[in-house]
Order: structure tokens, then C-alpha cells, then sequence
């Protein structure tokens, strides 16, 4: 059973709807898997075992008696845990929601259910989405399964870290400065930020409500596809809900082809600060794009160079209001210091004790950067630069269908480098915040192992908002092109994890 | 750009509700004081007349019919909170007693 | 201060904002039924209660009536309109942020004539009407139970927490002098008139459907800058609004011609005593923090919405009255009586009912307005309708019963005794009018009183009156007093 795991997400669809395998097999598969490694890697903060054996039943019982099942049916999922479950406690890594059992789920967790995935359980992350490494989970960071004393990325390390160590066939993420996109690219996994709006927001723990976007984490692009399509989806409790239909990624990702696509390099992302390998490996993609038909055009878009300075003012800003509720009255921690305090003095000492660093601080920079006197100088310009950042990317879509980039400038770094120093962990996202500020969709796709220390790197596609289909279709074409190279899937060279390492 | 003293530091906190330690306020103060250095570059970008963009993709008019839909039991709105009496939400008294 | 000094030093300038709880069957920003009478927190769901995670979708119903609203007021309505977090953590506050609007309300810039009782009227410009949510409701416990003050604990129930409110903000109010006070009540009676005539809330002051913030400021005649000015929160009755902004005159020129100064801060109104009291003062710790709500969009009301709302206002209140006044055909004086009195949708009503106007009348701002106020009650608290008032004019009109008879069937009815009619069937009190009862009632006084068909043979008409008054007593006053006194006159004369 331990190469069953490794298959790729639409190979055990087969299999499942075939009858090779059974859900609850297949299930208990990868509950044997997350029993072995999750003590090492923490991917998961909570197992659903028997939740998740119960929906894998069902399954295999309709399946027995013949019943029409919907297509993704009992293949196993992981849910990062800023996502509602009225069976699984949702902590959003934070100490503040610790047990907290959220009282109804949230459209995403709804719309697995309906296709009776069996959800394994809620993966780990930075506390609140907060961060590039889940250095700032509550709960200690997620392993990279490639080298477990290096990060497997953030906010969503526990799904990367899952779906890398084959603990999940799939999962999902959020992504708000590149939370999804991040820890694919340092753990040789695909991972896609969709079009602002394309899936519900409703029920993921908001981080910053005009950046935060749901989306796919996989080992290929046509896995992360398959769960596109069942995630993505008008919903009448997110305002922000894209009526219209994007089209089936799936269909996007198995007719993809680079003959003459006119592929934008982005000249503002694609020079220093990147690390030598990483910038190779870049470079092989395009030539890799080239020989299959491909146009390389070169893109400028200056104002990118204010995006990271732009985000950590809106971020913080929308974070500051939306982490107000956790106030240890209708939900959560509350820590009621000593003699007869009023409530503000509960409600402060709760968010003291409840809240990590990293999140104080983004509290206390939005609160700033909000404040009467403040708000021209730093909210509103970085309003503007929004702008500015999707004017340049309509005029670099003029010119490109796709724009590429290296996701992430570094590989994955060790524990506790970057720890320190807020900015260099905010410099991680430079390639990844310009589609989450402009709404625009991405994806990460491996491309290769960097020669100075053979950890994965990933590229990054960029398409206009509503063209995710550009994203699937080239996205699966540049892979496949890769697996021919290597012979092989990119996964398939991480070492194998061992436990109790 | 203005610098993040101490003092606004704890002003700041203050407004959202955290309660901070003196050492905690000399620490944010000086990691704040970078990151907005850093940030306020943003002012550079934005001469001349530029609209904001408050939404990433742009939308108008979403609305929700007036009908009622099911609410939670008081006793579901109720499960997650650390304390309640008489079916509401408890909490320390707002004013100090004095 | 005595009143009329104070108004002799300065200038009085108010500022009012009306808060309107709109009766949608919804909550603003969620499927919640907008009722927070029931049991505590039984309307709430993730959303209204600020679960993580959750979200917030507009009430069509509640814009449109906000629409409504404004166009009513004479506003503007923003092309363009959105919605804004105001931060501020309070327990009542779900999110510890308001959703609300703030730079681009959806109504602005409208004006409002206000009659004051003296017949004067005031031309009240209207700022900004902007859509917001209600908060949940606090219930404090122990010390002084049910005050803030010395409160061991409170206890929230978010019933009302997101039920719709328009916020409706005048520009300041110059130049009404000594009747500031009552025009700050008229224009509140105004806002009620309007909103309960579109039929966008219920309007009930005492229910807090409609509640006021008074702003007032003073400044020594011919100075330009503007005094300092103190809020007057929630002040949830008409009279009250009316004894506020007069309190505050006198309180604020007291301070001013001692040579203090005013302090901007929030006052609380204490209908008991008749005075105001400082609540927070208002320091740089308000620091709202606005900024546009992400998880929502803006509203872009289409031209045609907004003149298809226009088109199905209803009369504006100022239209009616002048119209109602020439149908009834009343004078000035008793015109704005009943306007005072705060009566005339219930004399409508009555009129409609097939009462006379001038029977309505009397029983409106007489004896109801009378009852009311003895037991110190709003007359919509009163359990009597307009549909009692018509049956009971028309029992009189028709000489079924007289006036005194009348009003103890009213008072009958205000028990709870059912309506006039049944009332008067049930306890036999309509007139005696029958000339063979009254006869022999006459003929039983006379017997008593013998000189007075002689007396009045002598042309002392009043001499019946003893005669009248003695029959009436014999028939529990329920004889027609006017035949009785006709039938002593024909046997005088027989």
C-alpha cells in the first residue's frame, strides 16, 4: 500500500471508480501514513480518522450498491486549518481559537463534503496565515519532507508538507501574499492562487479580505485541477463571489500547449536577489518553453517594485480589523487577569496571551497604518498602488498571454534563519504579492532541483483575472515537457521521509 | 517617515485591545520603526492623480433578498463561548467600579 | 440659568442624529430575522454573531428603503455609494468593528420644513443619511442592577446585533432661538412622520425604532466660531428631546457666563431627574479607523431604481396636512393642536372610519390625549384604535349615547372591555329617548316639585333644569337630556 499513496490524485480516481480500491483502503492508507510521519513533519494539527473512514464507507457503499457518485468521491483530502469544520476543531494555528469548534462550515469544506471526499484532517500553518514558514504556527512549524530541518513554506506548510509526504493525495490552501504558491515552489509541489473571487471565501478565517483567495495544493497541475473544479464556484455568502463560470480546469489542463504562446518574462522579477540556482532552473523552463513553440517576450512592470511595500500596509490594515473579533466573548481563549477587571482588560490580556509576535506586531502596523492622520500617507497610497500594479500587468498582458517568474527567489531555508528579521521573511513573497494585490490568478510549478543545494524550485505562471484556464492549460504543458526531461515526476525524487529522524 | 516611539507604540496597542509589556513596546517599536520605513515608499509611487483600488476584481451591486434564513439554536450560538448565563453571552463588567 | 436669560447672551445651535431601525423581515448583512424581542440569541447565526470566518451579504430591501428614505428627505442618492468598517471594540459589537458607511453615505445634502408650535417653520438641511447595523443589546448585572455603573458583570444577547439602521445627520441648525428645544422634538416628530409614512419602520420611539443623539452648542450673539458642543445620546422620547436641548442651553450658558469652558464629551439624559450627565469625553482614543469594507461592494443604485422609488413615495407630510386641514375644514389653531398632539395618522384613520373631523378631533387631543398623560403613557401604548374612536363618535353623533356616557365607554375600552358598541350593549347604556319611560320619570319629579310647571307657564325656562337633573339621576344619567327637558315644556304648556 505505501506506492498506493504515491500515485497521483486522478491515477486513484481511477482506481476508486474502477473498484481496484476501496475509499476506506485507500483512506486508511494515508491515515497509516500521517500516523507514521506526522509526529516529524506536524503537517497536521488534527487527524479526522474516524470522520474520515465514515464518508469513506458511504462512498464505497454507494459505489457497492451501484449508486451514481460525484467524480472526486472518496479520494482523501487535507484542509488547512483556517478553514470552518463543525467536526474538527479550527485553530487557524493560533492559541486564541485552541479547541474551538466552529459552528458551521465553511462553502469550500461544504462543497468536499457534497463530493464526499473524506477530509483526513486540518493542516498546520503560520498563526492566522501570518508568514512564510510555519515558524509562527502556534502549534510548531510543519517539516519540509525534502529536508526536514528547512521550512516546507508558509502559511501553508502543513499542506505542503502533506501533499510532498504523500499524507494527502491533495489539499487546499489559502493564499494571500503567495501562502500556496510559496511552499509548492520549496516543496517540489504544484500550487495554485485562483482569480480573486473564483472560489467562496466564506468560512476561511479572514486574513486580509481583498487578498485572501482559496485554492488548490497537489503533486501535478491536472490534480490541482481536478480540485479546482470542485472548489470553484459562485456562492451567494461571499459578496466578492464571481458570478460567472471560469470554464473546467481539467479540461484546460489536458489540452494545454505551448505552440504559440507568447510567454512574458517579467524584467522587475527576474533579476537580483534570487538565488543562482533558482535563476538557472528559470532560465531551462523558458528554454524548455522555447523548443515547444513558445515566444519569450520581455515585460516591464515598475510599479511591482512597491508591491511588498503596498501589501504589508493593506495586509496588516484589513488584518487588524478582521482579528478584532477574537475577543474572548462569544468564541476562544479568554484570560481574565487578576482582582475584578473590566472587560477591556480581559479582552487585552486574552489577545496578550492568545496572539503570537508576529501577529502583535501586524496588529499594531495596521492599526497604524489606519489611524486618523495615517491613513492618506499609508492605507490610501497603498490603495493607489494597487492600481498601478494592475495597470502594469494589462499592459504586460498586452504583450504576453502568460507572464512567468521564479515563485519564490531561494529555495526552502532552514529553521529560525529568518526568524529574526521580519523583512527578509516579508522579501520570500516578492514574485507571488503582485497577483494577490492586482486578483489576478498564479500557479507554482517544480522545475527542477538548484545545483547549490538540490532542494525544488518552482516557476510561476501568471494570467489575467477570470484566465485561469491560460494557467492549467500551459502549466500542464511545461510539465509534461519537465517529466519527459527528468523521466520522471518531480516528487519522485524527494527522499523518502523517515520517521523518527 | 515618522518613526513608531514607544509611546505610540503603546497607544496603538492600546486601540487594539493588546496588552503589552515595556520590553514588548521597546521591541516593536524598533522591528515597526524598519518595516515602516520600508513601507512608506509607497508615497513615492503615487504622484499625481491615481484612483484606489479598494477591491482587486470590480464588482457593484451584490444583494441578498429579504429572506429569512435558519439561525442558530442559542444553545449552537452559545457552544463556543468561554462563559454565558441566562442563554446570553457573559462578560466582566465594562466600567471600573469607582 | 433661567431660560430666557440664557437665550439673551447667546446663540443656540443644535445638531440632530436620528437613528431609523428599518422593520425588513432580515437583518442588514444577514437571513436573521430582525426581531430582538424573542428569547436572547436565538436570531443570530455565524455571520451576526462574527464567527471567524464568516461573511456579510447586503439587504436589498434595507437599500431600497434607505433609497427611500433619502429621496423623502429631498437627498441626493450617491451614484456611488459603500460601506466602511468603523473599529471600535465594545461587547455589544460582534466584529468590534461596525459595518457602516462613511465617505460615500448613500443619501446626502436634502433639507426639511419643520412647523414648530408656534405656526413658525424652520428650514432643517440634512447632511447625510447612511445605512449602518444596530448593535447587540447589554443587560447589566449586580451592584444597581440594570446601570452600567457598578455592574458586577453584563450579559450580551446579539439579537439586535445587525439589524438595519439609517443614520440621519442634520448640518447645523442656526437661528431658532428660543425654540430650538421645540424644534428639535418637531423635526424628530418629522423624521417618525416620514419614515412610518413609507412604510419603512415601525417607528416606535418608545421601542427604540427611532432614537436621537442631541447636539448643542451655544455662543455669545455675533461670534462666528462655533461653541463647543456636547452629545446627548439616545434620547428616546420626543419630550425628552424637547427637555434636553433645553437643559443644555441653560447648562451650557450657566458654565459660559461663570466663565468656564464646555467640555465636547457624550452626555446621558436622566428623565427622572430632568438633567443631562456626562458620559466619556471625547479624546483622541476615538480614532475610528474607517476604511472601505473589503468584503463587500459598492452599491450603484441605477437612475431608474431611484425614480422608480421616487415615483411610489407617498404624499410628503407637509402636502398632507395642508390637505388634510382643507377637508376637515379645521382652523390654524385646531390644526396644529392635533399636529402638537401628535394625533393626526389616528385622526385620519378616524375620519376614514366615517367619524365627523371636528368629533375626531375632540376625542383625540381631549379626553384620549387626557388619558394618556394621566398615566404618563405614549398614546400608541394605549389599547384603543382609531376604528373605537369612529364607533364611539358615531354612538354619540347618532344620540345613542350622550357625551358623558361616551366618555366611560372610552375609558371602557381602554379597560379592555371590548369595543364601544359591545360596551354599550353590554351594560344598557344607551339613551333613553322613549317618551312613555321619560314621562314617567318626569311625571315621578314633578310629583316633588309641583311649582314648577308653573313657573315655568311664567316663562322661568330654567326652572326645568332641576327637573332635567332629577330625571337624569332617576335614569342613571342615561336619559336624553335634550327630550326630557322638551317633553317638561309640553306639559307645561298642555
Amino acid at each position: 500500500m505505501s506506492e498506493l499513496v504515491k500515485r497521483n490524485a486522478s491515477e486513484l480516481v481511477e482506481l476508486l471508480q474502477s473498484g481496484e480500491v476501496t475509499s476506506v483502503e485507500l483512506t486508511q492508507a494515508f491515515l497509516d501514513r500521517i500516523e507514521k510521519l506526522n509526529p516529524l513533519l506536524n503537517s497536521f494539527l488534527h487527524v479526522n480518522t474516524k470522520e474520515a473512514l465514515a464518508t469513506a464507507a458511504e462512498v464505497d457503499r454507494k459505489r457497492a450498491a451501484g449508486e451514481k457518485l460525484p467524480k472526486l468521491a472518496g479520494l482523501p483530502i487535507a484542509v488547512k486549518d483556517n478553514l470552518t469544520t463543525t467536526d474538527a476543531p479550527t485553530t487557524a494555528g493560533s492559541k486564541i481559537l485552541e479547541g474551538w469548534i466552529p459552528q458551521y462550515d465553511a462553502t469550500v469544506v461544504k462543497l468536499l463534503r457534497e463530493e464526499m471526499m473524506p477530509i483526513l484532517g486540518k493542516t498546520n500553518l503560520d498563526e492566522f496565515a501570518m508568514g512564510s514558514s510555519t515558524e509562527f504556527s502556534a502549534y510548531g512549524p510543519s517539516r519540509n519532507p525534502w529536508d526536514t530541518d528547512r521550512i516546507p513554506g508558509g502559511s501553508g506548510g502543513g499542506s505542503s508538507s502533506a501533499v510532498a509526504g504523500f499524507l494527502a493525495p491533495l489539499a487546499i490552501g489559502s493564499d494571500t501574499g503567495g501562502s500556496i504558491r510559496f511552499p509548492a515552489a520549496v516543496t517540489g509541489t504544484v500550487g495554485v492562487k485562483p482569480t480573486y473571487g473564483a472560489v467562496s471565501r466564506y468560512g476561511l478565517i479572514a486574513l486580509a479580505s481583498s487578498l485572501d483567495q482559496i485554492g488548490p495544493v497537489a503533486r501535478n497541475v491536472l490534480d490541482a485541477a481536478l480540485l479546482s473544479d470542485v472548489i470553484t464556484g459562485y456562492d451567494k455568502h461571499d459578496s466578492t463571489s464571481l458570478p460567472e463560470s471560469l470554464g473546467s480546469m481539467v479540461e484546460a489542463a489536458k489540452s494545454g500547449s505551448l505552440k504559440g504562446v507568447r510567454v512574458g518574462v517579467i524584467k522587475e522579477l527576474s533579476g537580483e536577489g534570487f538565488q543562482p540556482g533558482v535563476k538557472a532552473l528559470f532560465n531551462e523552463s523558458l528554454e524548455l518553453m522555447v523548443k515547444a513553440g513558445a515566444e519569450i517576450v520581455e515585460v516591464s512592470c515598475p510599479s511591482f517594485e512597491y508591491a511588498i511595500a503596498a501589501y504589508y500596509l493593506i495586509l496588516p490594515a484589513e488584518a487588524s480589523s478582521n482579528l478584532a473579533k477574537f475577543d474572548s466573548v462569544r468564541f476562544g481563549m479568554r484570560v481574565t487577569p487578576e482582582g475584578n477587571p473590566t472587560i477591556e482588560r480581559v479582552m487585552a490580556a486574552t489577545r496578550e496571551a492568545g496572539f503570537g509576535p508576529e501577529v502583535k506586531r501586524r496588529i499594531i502596523l495596521g492599526t497604524y497604518a489606519l489611524s486618523s492622520g495615517y491613513y492618506d500617507a499609508y492605507y490610501g497610497s497603498a490603495q493607489k498602488v494597487r492600481t498601478l500594479i494592475q495597470r502594469d500587468f494589462a499592459a504586460a498582458f498586452e504583450k504576453a498571454d502568460v507572464l512567468v517568474s521564479p515563485t519564490a527567489p531561494t529555495t526552502a531555508f532552514k529553521f529560525g534563519e529568518k526568524l529574526e528579521d521580519p523583512l527578509a521573511m516579508y522579501l520570500n513573497d516578492i514574485a507571488t504579492i503582485p497577483a494577490n494585490l492586482a486578483g489576478t490568478p498564479g500557479i507554482s510549478i517544480p522545475n527542477g532541483l538548484a545545483s547549490e543545494d538540490g532542494l525544488p524550485s518552482g516557476i510561476q505562471l501568471l494570467a489575467p483575472a477570470r484566465e485561469d484556464k491560460r494557467l492549467y492549460a500551459i502549466g500542464a504543458a511545461l510539465e509534461a515537457l519537465q517529466e519527459d526531461v527528468w523521466g520522471k515526476r518531480m516528487i519522485d525524487f524527494a527522499p523518502e521521509v523517515k520517521a523518527g529522524a | 517617515m515618522s518613526e513608531l516611539t514607544p509611546d505610540l507604540v503603546r497607544h496603538l496597542a492600546s486601540l487594539a485591545r493588546i496588552q503589552v509589556t515595556d520590553a514588548e513596546v521597546d521591541r516593536f517599536a524598533e522591528q515597526l520603526s524598519l518595516i515602516v520605513e520600508s513601507v512608506a515608499a509607497v508615497n513615492n509611487a503615487v504622484a499625481g492623480d491615481v484612483p484606489a483600488t479598494s477591491h482587486p476584481i470590480p464588482m457593484a451591486n451584490v444583494f441578498r433578498e429579504d429572506v429569512v434564513e435558519p439561525s442558530l439554536t442559542q444553545e449552537q450560538a452559545l457552544s463556543g463561548a468561554p462563559d454565558s448565563d441566562q442563554g446570553r453571552f457573559r462578560v466582566a463588567a465594562i466600567l471600573d467600579e469607582e | 440659568m433661567n431660560y430666557e436669560l440664557a437665550l439673551e447672551k447667546f446663540e443656540v445651535v443644535i445638531g440632530l442624529e436620528v437613528h431609523v431601525e428599518l422593520n425588513t423581515n432580515t437583518k442588514m448583512f444577514c437571513g436573521c430575522r430582525n426581531d430582538f424581542g424573542d428569547e436572547p440569541n436565538t436570531n443570530v447565526c455565524p455571520i451576526c454573531i462574527g464567527l471567524p470566518g464568516s461573511l456579510p451579504a447586503v439587504n436589498r430591501k434595507a437599500v431600497e428603503s434607505s433609497i427611500a428614505i433619502g429621496l423623502a428627505l429631498g437627498c441626493e442618492i450617491a451614484p456611488n455609494g459603500r460601506f466602511s468598517r468603523k473599529n471600535y471594540f465594545y461587547p455589544d459589537l460582534a466584529k468590534n468593528f461596525q459595518t457602516s458607511q462613511y465617505d460615500e453615505p448613500i443619501a446626502f445634502e436634502g433639507t426639511i420644513d419643520i412647523e414648530v408650535p408656534s405656526g413658525a417653520v424652520y428650514t432643517v438641511d440634512i447632511e447625510r443619511a447612511h445605512m449602518e447595523e444596530d448593535a447587540g443589546k447589554l443587560t447589566h448585572i449586580g451592584g444597581n442592577t440594570g446601570r452600567i455603573q457598578g455592574a458586577e458583570y453584563s450579559l450580551v444577547d446579539y439579537n439586535r446585533a445587525g439589524v438595519p439602521l439609517v443614520e440621519i445627520v442634520t448640518k447645523p441648525v442656526f437661528g431658532a432661538g428660543a425654540e430650538a428645544p421645540e424644534l428639535a422634538a418637531a423635526y424628530v416628530r418629522s423624521i417618525r412622520e416620514i419614515v412610518k409614512a413609507l412604510g419603512v419602520s415601525d417607528a416606535r420611539m418608545e421601542r427604540g425604532n427611532v432614537r436621537c443623539d442631541a447636539n448643542v452648542s451655544i455662543r455669545p450673539h455675533g461670534q462666528e466660531k462655533l461653541g463647543t458642543r456636547t452629545e446627548t445620546k439616545n434620547v428616546n422620547s420626543l419630550r425628552s428631546i424637547e427637555r434636553t436641548v433645553r437643559y443644555e442651553i441653560q447648562r451650557q450658558a450657566h458654565i459660559l457666563a461663570n466663565g468656564g469652558t464646555i467640555t465636547q464629551e457624550t452626555r446621558h439624559w436622566h428623565e427622572d431627574r430632568g438633567i443631562t450627565s456626562a458620559g466619556r469625553p471625547k479624546s483622541d482614543a476615538d480614532d475610528y479607523r474607517y476604511f472601505p469594507e473589503p468584503d463587500l461592494v459598492p452599491v450603484q443604485p441605477s437612475k431608474e431604481l431611484i425614480e422608480q422609488i421616487r415615483a411610489s413615495l407617498p404624499e410628503k407630510p407637509a402636502d398632507r396636512r395642508k390637505r388634510l386641514q382643507g377637508e376637515w375644514s379645521f382652523s390654524d389653531l385646531e390644526f396644529r393642536d392635533v399636529v402638537n398632539s401628535g394625533f393626526l395618522d389616528e385622526l385620519e384613520e378616524t375620519v376614514a372610519k366615517g367619524a365627523k373631523p371636528q368629533a375626531a378631533r375632540k376625542w383625540w387631543t381631549g379626553e384620549i390625549a387626557r388619558l394618556a398623560n394621566a398615566d404618563g403613557k405614549d398614546v400608541s401604548d394605549l389599547s384603543i384604535t382609531p376604528s373605537d374612536v369612529a364607533e364611539l363618535a358615531t354612538l354619540v353623533e347618532s344620540g345613542k349615547i350622550n357625551d358623558r356616557i361616551g366618555r366611560e365607554v372610552l375609558q371602557a375600552v381602554l379597560e379592555g372591555a371590548g369595543n364601544p358598541a359591545k360596551i354599550v350593549a353590554d351594560r344598557g347604556l344607551e339613551v333613553v329617548s322613549d317618551d312613555g319611560a321619560l314621562m314617567a320619570a318626569i311625571d315621578e319629579a314633578l310629583a316633588k316639585q309641583p311649582d314648577v310647571l308653573e313657573k315655568i307657564r311664567e316663562g322661568k325656562l330654567q326652572a326645568a333644569g332641576s327637573v332635567i337633573g332629577a330625571v337624569m339621576q332617576a335614569m342613571n344619567g342615561q336619559a336624553d337630556a335634550g327630550r326630557v327637558r322638551e317633553l317638561i315644556i309640553e306639559r307645561a304648556n298642555a
